[in-house]
């Protein structure tokens, strides 16, 4: 299926990565069954970044799950990066975690106790890969945090623990980062950093999912899913020249901290 | 994840709160600490025991009255007097016993004995020159029985170490008078030799003893004879050529073959005991006495079993966001059930390697005690006591660890990220 796709384009377009088919889930609630995703189609190729929205209860984190293999929909494929995720059991889809999916929490979800470099290193300690630490401050150092290394959590500011958060997440060079809300607990300028890491990872060719429900973030993308109701609304691709480009990274550490 | 990261996590978690994984290491620490120490004890007391029938003298068998039928209900053992002296003498001299190197018969009974003004009740006993080798009794001063004086049935006493300290405190005993109340027969006795202190044994202390030639005894102060008129002895002691156990089933044969005859009975009317016999009875009772005190111990290591399973369950139970981002950033759920076993095993392992220190130390704190009646415990760490409780406190982590580890293990990603 997937190489149908690249050979259907004349200019030989970028593989899909993720090829949403029909999904559905629904959830019964006592007698009530709940639809909370409604028959979502949609392609997202290689490179690209873009955005999910929708008002709460519009089926976005249903959606975001799904996307993320920490759930299964009820009825529809799911293909990521040449995978259908549909059939996989528990250890399967943590697997497919692990080396496909790099997520970005709005809660920054790092472990307590625990430093910066030795976060970055935990999914290549369940791939069970070698050079950990080396690839883990190379990571760190891609987010502007090489210095920060040995910091725990408490010793970070909050866009610092969401950038190491970001570094844990393109540690095991996933086919897409997925970024829940990440700028939902920083204040507007730490959130122009962070968008700006990823705009500047995306620009290095990681695949960028957001799923927020900010226009303000999503149009630093270039394209905008709208969700209404578990169903796609609107496929929007935004021109570059309209795009929001975020101030530029990567300045000194201790002017961030 | 390789076992060694998984351990260094393990130490991780449970630093992050050291007082709650001290307090639930206490539990097992206290449980191995006294399995430790109550096996010591019980293997010391059961080594004790083995050292005092070996120093009854080596290669014995001993033969005491009783056992015989009456009215077709059979007795207790040396509750009537059966064996005679001549008894006694017959098994070395006529023959039949090749296995028999020496016998050592003996009688006699708790007797009154004055002397120097003092006073003191033991037990006064007749015995026969050969009792020396046999039942390793040894003097310091003077000399034990002689042939002479069972033949003459002399008016002689060889005083135990304690009996000569009571009567005669420091001074010298040899050459003064005793006199022994027995049964209403009153005796005045020549103290010709003072026995090295031998301890506490079977039956009471060994030095708290007064022992007299066999025939004064029988004749002069305790005139017991059996229904055919012999003089009775309680027992006798044979000794054997060696130490093997066919040498000593023979033996146990052909005396009780001799003494059937002798006795003109077909039941027995005496009962053989070898030292094999009473050191296997004495090992059962006292192999009892330590597995009891190590099951006692262990319902204690149980409890701290439970402690653990208790805190790990609490431990899921506040790390459920924890667990959440591990399984989101791809941890299987046997990463996760490992993390949480090999946590719970840390907490028991380490409570079970301070409770062997402590346990052992408390055992070696033990040793040299005094039981008050002249003995000590010695108390015997034993490799097995110590490698059965550390690996029990390992097995107590993982079996107590499981259900909290599987409970872990099945977290549901999502629900788990959500948890506040």
């Amino acid at each position: 299926m997937q190489r149908d796709v690249e050979q259907a384009g004349e200019t030989n377009p970028p593989a899909v990565v993720i090829r949403a088919d029909a999904l559905s889930k629904t959830y019964q609630m006592g007698d009530v069954t709940v639809r909370a995703l409604n028959g979502a189609s949609f392609e997202v190729r290689t490179g690209e970044m873009m955005s999910i929205m929708g008002p709460s209860g519009s089926g976005k984190s249903t959606l975001m799950n799904i996307l993320g293999c920490l759930d299964q929909a009820t009825s529809g494929t799911y293909w990521l990066d040449g995978t259908e995720t549909s059939k996989l059991d528990d250890d399967e889809l943590a697997s497919i975690r692990n080396r496909k999916i790099g997520f970005v929490f709005q809660q920054f979800n790092l472990l307590a106790r625990t430093s910066a470099v030795e976060q970055v290193e935990l999914p290549l300690l369940y791939a069970g890969v070698s050079q950990r630490r080396k690839r883990a401050l190379a990571a760190l150092d891609r987010v502007g945090l090489a210095d920060r290394s040995h910091h725990r959590p408490t010793e970070l500011s909050g866009g610092q623990q969401q950038r190491v958060a970001i570094a844990r997440a393109l540690v095991g060079e996933p086919a897409i980062i997925l970024a829940d809300e990440p700028t939902g607990s920083l204040d507007s300028r730490t959130s122009e950093e962070v968008i700006a890491i990823f705009q500047q990872l995306n620009r290095e060719g990681i695949t960028v999912v957001f799923v927020t429900h900010e226009l303000d973030i999503a149009e630093h993308t270039r394209r905008i899913i709208r969700l209404t109701d578990g169903r796609i609304a609107s496929d929007l691709t935004i021109p570059a020249e309209e795009q929001r480009i975020a101030r530029t990274i990567h300045a000194p550490a201790d002017s961030l901290a | 994840m390789g076992f060694l990261e998984s351990v260094r996590m393990a130490l991780r978690a449970l630093g992050a709160n050291k007082l709650r994984a001290a307090l639930t290491m206490l539990g097992v620490i206290i449980g191995v600490a006294a399995v430790i120490a109550l096996m010591s004890i019980g293997r010391g007391i059961q080594a004790s025991i083995q050292a005092q029938i070996q120093a009854l003298g080596s290669n014995l068998l001993f033969v005491s009255s009783g056992a015989q039928n009456q009215g077709g209900v059979r007795t207790q053992a040396g509750s009537a007097p059966t064996l005679t002296y001549e008894d006694a003498l017959a098994i070395v001299d006529s023959g039949r016993v090749p296995e028999a190197l020496g016998v050592a018969p003996e009688s006699g009974g708790f007797a009154q004995v004055v002397a120097n003004g003092q006073n003191t009740n033991v037990r006064v006993t007749g015995v026969t020159p050969s009792y020396e080798e046999v039942r390793n009794f040894h003097t310091t001063v003077g000399e034990f029985i002689t042939k002479d004086q069972v033949d003459s049935r002399s008016l002689v006493a060889i005083l135990g170490a304690n009996t000569k300290t009571l009567l005669f405190g420091e001074g010298d005993a040899i050459g003064q008078t005793i006199r022994v109340n027995q049964q209403n027969v009153a005796a005045n006795l020549r103290v010709v030799g003072i026995l090295e202190p031998k301890g506490s044994g079977f039956g009471g202390s060994q030095d708290d003893i007064v022992l007299v030639p066999i025939t004064t005894q029988m004749t002069r102060l305790n005139r017991a004879r059996t229904s055919r008129g012999g003089f009775t002895v309680s027992s006798i002691n044979v000794q054997l050529v060696d130490d093997k156990v066919e040498t000593s089933t023979l033996a146990v044969q052909n005396i009780g073959d001799l003494l059937r005859e002798r006795h003109r009975v077909i039941q027995d009317d005496f009962t053989i005991r070898s030292q094999q016999d009473i050191l296997n009875t004495a090992t059962q009772i006292t192999g009892a006495i330590t597995l009891f005190l190590g099951a006692v111990a262990g319902i204690s290591l149980l409890v701290g079993g439970i402690g653990i399973m208790n805190i790990m369950l609490v431990s899921v139970t506040e790390r459920t966001r924890e667990i959440g981002i591990r399984k989101a950033i791809g941890a299987k759920r046997r990463d996760i059930l490992t993390q949480f076993l090999i946590e719970a095993t840390v907490v028991s392992v380490l409570g079970g390697g301070i409770g062997i220190a402590l346990g052992g130390g408390g055992a070696q704190l033990l040793n040299g005690i005094s039981f008050g009646n002249g003995q000590t415990l010695n108390t015997v760490v034993s490799l097995d006591a110590v490698l059965l409780a550390f690996t029990v406190s390992a097995c107590i982590g993982l079996f107590f660890g499981v259900y909290p580890a599987v409970k872990a293990s099945r977290l549901n990603p999502i629900e788990a990220l959500r948890y506040e």
